[in-house]
């Protein structure tokens, strides 16, 4: 890589289209806002008599509110794009911004990390996109993210190779290939209904109508519609049927939600050593990842995806949107929920190891963390169950068959789940990696690059010395910041512990004969 | 399960705190609910209707605050200790729910060393040291002035030395 003279490189501007962009955006939002607040004053009805009852003069206040607002933010949007710069030398990567107080930002090349791109649906049109470039620091407010806001599609893909195109690491090609490691399969589309975005929508399905239908003053009268479909059946009856149908529109939802998300997903690996993830049907987006920055992956199945067989794989990397960790969930996903062994084959490819760690077996944990969670689910579950029976003993009929009902489905529910979270517990090494798996509502795999652990954790309550347990942690830069291991046996933790990173913990470990195993509290 | 490894367990870290960290633990869990204390006592005295309701919980937070000062800071004394060896920063905190953290030299990031105004009565400070990882910071609390200030030159002095960008 020669490097052009560094100050020679001239500055650019991002696309001058944002000015078309922002005018639509503007007269999009003054038609939706004041069409329906102009038809609400003059008291027309559009749907039934058409627009000719509509006043001239409303009209001609529309359009003219319409325009004035298109006008104002395409003329926002020329001061931002006369006041916006950037350019990318061979050191630095500068972005010149503000309309009032200049603001310089500037990012040393070496440290970027990511470069994404996205294209919501009104950009797309366009042909532009925006570009994020974020650097690997853990900072406050966003300090380390270079936002173009937009540039034109070329000039996005230009970016994203420039920056990250780096010679390949020293040591000669590396095991594992090139190219593409997965590509969407419509059949995944059945993982989509089975999670929490299904109830949620159910819900909203449910209540939407009604709230909507409080809006115009007629809530009563849906409700005397919805309850003359009825006539003549149970109130059960009713609550069954209306229940099922919000679950299949939650369902359908869900499955439009994953479409717009994962359509034309591809996850493919860059010469340069970058993975990149492309995806989305409205709004496209392009996210990559240095690989130098993973420090493994997180098979994550959350209890609908796992009944179903299936797990999504989380990149565990460095520098991946600590601006914004709300939305990070979503950035970090490589592989929507698939099937298991599916996944186990992307993440081994992703890690470029001959069998993912994440299919390894694990060691199991003493029966005492079983023991442990019973209590938990129990005593969680128990809560509502003396409530309840509490109001039954005070007021009787309607709350004893409630009491009973309750503690014969939650009891054993939660002794079910408690099971199932203890036999999610394992540990264990498996070639570089060090793997830890719990959960139960999210069971989550980690399957963390053992040079990547800076530091060990290692927590022990009152109830845990007396049962020989412990939780431990390995700290690392990446990801969640720390990986637990929960609840193992405290002599095969430790050694677990010292095994997997050579050095660091051994001098603070003593053997002793196996007399009092806890240990002293003080002293 | 850990057959044929005789009991494993972590040593306890070479150094205690200063002494007068227990002072200055039992001076900030009574100031810590000397204030709600004394509010919900002075609203009680003014508020006629729920006046039994308001000093009954001032006692309560009141009680809570002095049995926790007897008993935790002597206890956390017992429980607390460190060590920094040439490899690794090695301590141990907590008392129902304990901690050990241990972190190499070569991933330590920043090492301060800070003393609130109460640490300032007791000639105390705190020497903080964080790695990369956003859930690492190991925070030595209770040591005497002139001690913390020699650890925090050593633990920078040694930083220095390992390269690397400890991630």
């Amino acid at each position: 890589m020669t490097a052009p003279p560094g100050d020679q490189e001239p500055w650019r501007r991002i696309d001058r289209r944002a000015m078309a962009v922002a005018a639509l955006a503007m007269g999009g939002l003054g038609v939706g806002a004041g069409a329906p607040a102009l038809i609400g004053a003059t008291g027309a009805d559009p749907f039934t008599e058409g627009l000719g009852d509509v006043p001239a003069w409303a009209l001609l206040l529309l359009s003219a509110g319409v325009l004035l607002l298109a006008a104002g933010g395409a003329a926002v949007e020329y001061l931002r794009w006369t006041r916006t710069r950037y350019r990318v030398g061979p050191e630095r990567a500068e972005l010149h911004t503000g309309l009032l107080l200049l603001r310089r930002r500037s990012l040393a090349r070496e440290r970027i990390r990511t470069v994404d791109l996205t294209a919501p649906p009104l950009l797309r049109v366009f042909g532009l996109v925006k570009v994020r470039i974020g650097t690997g620091e853990h900072s406050d407010g966003g300090e380390s993210t270079l936002r173009l806001h937009p540039v034109s599609r070329a000039e996005g893909e230009r970016l994203r190779r420039l920056l990250l195109d780096r010679p390949a690491p020293p040591g000669g090609p590396q095991a594992g290939r090139d190219g593409e490691l997965a590509r969407l399969d419509l059949r995944w589309a059945r993982y989509a209904p089975l999670s929490f975005v299904t109830p949620l929508l159910a819900v909203g399905a449910a209540g939407g109508p009604l709230q909507a239908s409080e809006w115009f003053g007629a809530q009563g009268a849906l409700i005397d519609w919805v309850g003359d479909r009825f006539q003549g059946a149970g109130a059960a009856r009713a609550v069954t049927v209306i229940a099922a149908l919000a679950l299949f529109a939650g369902a359908i939802g869900s499955i439009g939600v994953w479409a717009e998300l994962w359509w034309a997903y591809r996850l493919v690996r860059e010469p340069g050593g970058t993975l990149r993830v492309r995806r989305g049907l409205l709004t496209t987006r392009s996210l990559t990842i240095e690989e130098r920055r993973l420090r493994g992956v997180d098979l994550v199945e959350p209890l609908g995806a796992r009944i179903g067989g299936a797990a999504r794989i989380d990149a565990v990397a460095t520098g991946l949107a600590t601006d914004d960790s709300a939305r990070s969930a979503d950035l970090t996903t490589l592989l929507p929920a698939a099937p298991r062994a599916l996944a186990d084959t992307v993440a081994a490819r992703v890690l470029r190891a001959a069998s993912s760690p994440t299919a390894a077996p694990l060691t199991r944990h003493p029966k005492a963390a079983l023991g442990r969670r019973l209590r938990w689910a129990t005593g969680a579950a128990a809560l509502p169950v003396a409530a309840l029976t509490a109001l039954a003993c005070l007021l009787g009929p309607p709350f004893t068959p409630l009491a009973v009902a309750v503690a014969a489905v939650g009891l054993p529910a939660a002794a079910l789940l408690a099971r199932e979270a203890y036999r999610s517990l394992g540990h264990g090494l498996a070639g570089d990696y060090l793997v830890t798996r719990s959960g139960v509502l999210r069971r989550s795999t980690v399957a963390l690059q053992r040079g990547g652990v800076i530091g060990w954790t290692v927590r022990q309550s009152l109830f845990q010395r007396r049962a020989g347990l412990v939780t431990l942690t390995a700290t690392t830069a990446a990801g969640a910041g720390g990986y637990d291991v929960r609840d193992a046996d405290q002599a095969e933790a430790l050694t677990f512990a010292a095994e997997a990173v050579p050095g660091l913990l051994e001098p603070f470990l003593t053997r002793e004969p196996a007399a009092d195993r806890p240990p002293a509290g003080g002293a | 399960m850990g057959e044929g490894q005789g009991a494993v367990r972590l040593r306890p870290p070479a150094n205690r705190v200063n002494e007068r960290a227990v002072g200055w633990w039992r001076a900030t869990l009574l100031l810590l609910t000397a204030a709600p204390a004394a509010l919900l006592g002075l609203l009680g005295a003014f508020v006629e209707p729920a006046r039994w309701w308001l000093l009954a919980s001032a006692g309560a937070v009141a009680l809570a605050g002095l049995v926790c000062a007897a008993v935790l800071p002597a206890w956390w004394y017992r429980v607390h200790r460190w060590e920094v060896t040439a490899e690794a920063v090695h301590l141990r905190t907590g008392a129902v729910w304990q901690e050990w953290r241990i972190a190499p030299m070569s991933r330590i990031q920043t090492v301060d060393t800070v003393r609130g105004p109460l640490e300032q009565l007791f000639r105390l400070a705190t020497v903080t040291v964080t790695t990369a990882s956003s859930r690492g910071a190991l925070r030595i609390e209770g040591l005497d002035q002139e001690v913390a200030a020699a650890l925090a030159e050593r633990l920078t002095r040694i930083t220095h030395q390992t390269p690397g960008d400890a991630t």
